[in-house]
């Protein structure tokens, strides 16, 4: 019997030859991560263990992007927590104007290669999944033992198999796939399980829309999506690093708990509604449902490539007056690019708010707070009750094509529906 | 020894934005925390749990974010344990961790209501409801859990380890 991707990373850091699905294994691990919201739990907890140093500190990665620049003092008072240990152990650590986002720093600093067991104190880890890694999200104190010991307890997950084929309209993008997946499974659909995502559409996906697919995998309550290597990961790759690294794919006999074939063919742009991101619709059936606010942004949605076709939207065309546009980009690379390729200006002149990067709105931190009855249309990757603000706020899910389209016309809207 | 306690009871798929909204994950005070815990599904909840209740919920309980606040937040509040029909990963992991009871028993969590009194045996898997009598079984724990579980979480277990291997380099 054959073994998947997963299975073949977790045996490999377990020292073992095969793994099962279903049993608990010890794993060494290749990065652990924390932000400005966990890190100061991992770090108290650390200290609690009797050890002075982290495992091994090129491989744990501190990144303050939660609310940073620091929203209040209190936010300022836990990042410093972690600012100060980070330095301390010389770990690697991501200040704020030379990185942004976890998720999209750690990527662009080839920090996230095939083969690796990645872990961080944030749900969305499993968007490392997109390299060929295993990554998955933890608590605290899972991080604080695993910065102490350079391991970590795993429970070897089952993996589904996800198949996509036809050919992918324009305007559908690796967003748009992953809220259909989602909205076909439900958010506890892949519970425990690895999202595996394959397919001829897969293999002409570009790695932006890859990383978006795998990010969101843990809303369909999976331990984490995973994507084969090929020539667009080494091409990524080559670009910012030139650490080796041990690819692995998935056997041909490789046992899979189900494999779900979806034929993306006649999809339409697509929204999640409140509250849970597996209510999905097409946006053009979503009729007359007013918005205040458009984020365009986060780990999701805030690459270079987001940007742009948000940009490509907004060209020549005007903010609704009643809509507040908030653009953010993913890191600092990705504004400096936006910036030299004149995207910021579009942004600018069409009404939007270009922002520092940070998460900021995305969890409802600052730079974007929803007020009681007001609604959102979002990159973001949950739309839970008060998760932009207010309990009673709404937000939608979208890809940037869609929020650039519902910017402008104040209503949630598909990119067809511009003249 | 089973614990006893009120049941408090939500639906399906509770978010970690609910049980801890983004916007108290300022502090790592426990009891600040407390005071926060079930905000956005019921603002009231803070005021009315009693140390001992506990919570029984649906499927997913716990999904979304890692923030182990969540299940502070729940602990530090009084809540004596959760009982859901399935748990979010990342909830259950940081649960067990901290050394909050987290217990799968779908059949109970079904038939259990607001303000009845459940019994719940973690040991043998058992939850009882005291108000219509009926015994149901929870899901088992594995033998690595039920480890962290008994060293009184994974900060200990893994002290633990960590003093039993420098004692060994030591003895060297
Ligand atoms: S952008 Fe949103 S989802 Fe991503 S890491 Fe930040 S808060 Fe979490």
């Amino acid at each position: 019997m054959g073994m998947t991707m997963a299975e073949k990373i977790l045996a490999r850091a377990a020292g073992r030859s095969r793994v099962e699905p279903g049993e608990i294994v010890e794993v060494a691990v290749d990065l652990v991560m924390t932000n400005d919201i966990t890190a100061p739990l991992s770090i108290a907890e650390f200290k609690k263990l009797g050890v002075e140093r982290v495992f091994d500190p090129k491989k744990v990665v501190f990144v303050p992007d939660h609310f940073v620049p620091a929203k209040d003092i209190k936010a300022a008072e836990q990042s410093k927590i972690m600012r100060e240990f980070a330095l301390e152990q010389n770990a690697i650590y991501f200040e704020i104007g030379r990185a942004g986002i976890e998720h999209v720093v750690l990527p662009e600093h080839g920090l996230t290669r095939p083969g690796m067991v990645i872990i961080g104190a944030d749900s969305h880890t499993c968007t490392y999944g997109a390299f060929n890694a295993f990554a998955t999200g933890m608590g605290s104190t899972d991080i604080a033992a695993a910065m102490a010991t350079g391991t970590t307890w795993m429970r070897v997950p089952p993996t589904i198999k996800f198949v996509y084929t036809g050919t992918l309209p324009p305007f559908v993008t690796g967003k748009d796939l992953i809220l259909y997946t989602i909205g076909q499974i439900g958010v506890d659909g892949a519970l425990y399980a690895c999202m595996e995502f394959t397919g001829p559409v897969i293999d002409e996906l570009p790695m932006d829309d890859r990383i978006t697919m795998a990010n969101m995998a843990i809303e369909a309550g999976a331990k984490t999506g995973i994507f084969a290597c090929d020539d667009k990961t080494r091409e990524w790759l080559a670009k910012v690093t030139t650490e080796p690294y041990e690819p692995v794919d998935s056997d041909p006999d490789a046992r899979y708990a189900q494999v779900i074939e979806f034929d993306v063919s006649n999809l339409r742009p697509l929204v999640a509604l409140p509250h849970l991101p597996s209510n999905v619709q097409p946006a053009d059936e979503v009729r007359d449902l007013p918005i205040d606010q458009v984020v365009i942004g986060s780990c999701t949605n805030g690459r270079l490539s987001d940007l742009r076709i948000a940009a490509e939207i907004l060209k020549g065309r005007q903010v609704h007056p009643r809509v507040r546009c908030i653009v953010i980009p993913g890191s600092q690379e990705v504004a400096k690019q936006a910036a030299k390729e004149g995207l910021v200006d579009i942004f600018l002149e069409a009404g939007a708010v270009f922002s520092v990067s940070t998460c900021g709105p995305c969890l409802g931190g600052y730079m974007g707070v929803l007020a009681k009855g007001e609604r959102c249309v979002s990159t973001t990757n949950r739309n839970f009750r008060g998760r932009m603000g207010h309990r009673e706020s709404e937000v939608i899910l979208a890809s940037p094509a869609v929020a650039a389209a519902s910017a402008v016309l104040g209503r949630v809207a598909s990119p067809f529906e511009l003249n | 020894m089973p614990m006893r306690g009120r049941v408090w009871k939500f639906g399906d798929n509770i978010d970690t934005d609910v049980i801890i909204p983004a916007r108290y994950l300022v502090t790592i005070d426990p009891q600040e925390l407390a005071q926060h815990v079930m905000e956005d599904i019921d603002p009231e909840f803070a005021a009315k749990v009693r140390p001992g209740d506990i919570i029984v919920a649906g499927r997913n309980f716990g999904c979304g974010s890692s923030r182990e606040h969540a299940p502070i937040a729940i602990k530090a509040a009084g809540v004596q344990a959760v009982v859901a029909e399935s748990f979010a990963r990342i909830f259950f992991r940081n649960a067990i961790n901290i050394g909050l009871p987290v217990v799968e028993a779908p059949d109970a969590v079904r038939e259990t209501e607001t303000g009845d009194e459940l019994e719940i045996d973690t040991e043998n898997g058992i939850v009882r409801n005291l108000r219509t009598g009926k015994t149901y079984k929870a899901t088992q724990y594995d033998e690595f859990i039920q480890h962290i579980i008994r060293a009184g979480g994974l900060l200990n277990a893994v002290r633990e380890r960590i003093q039993a291997r420098k004692a060994a380099e030591a003895g060297q």
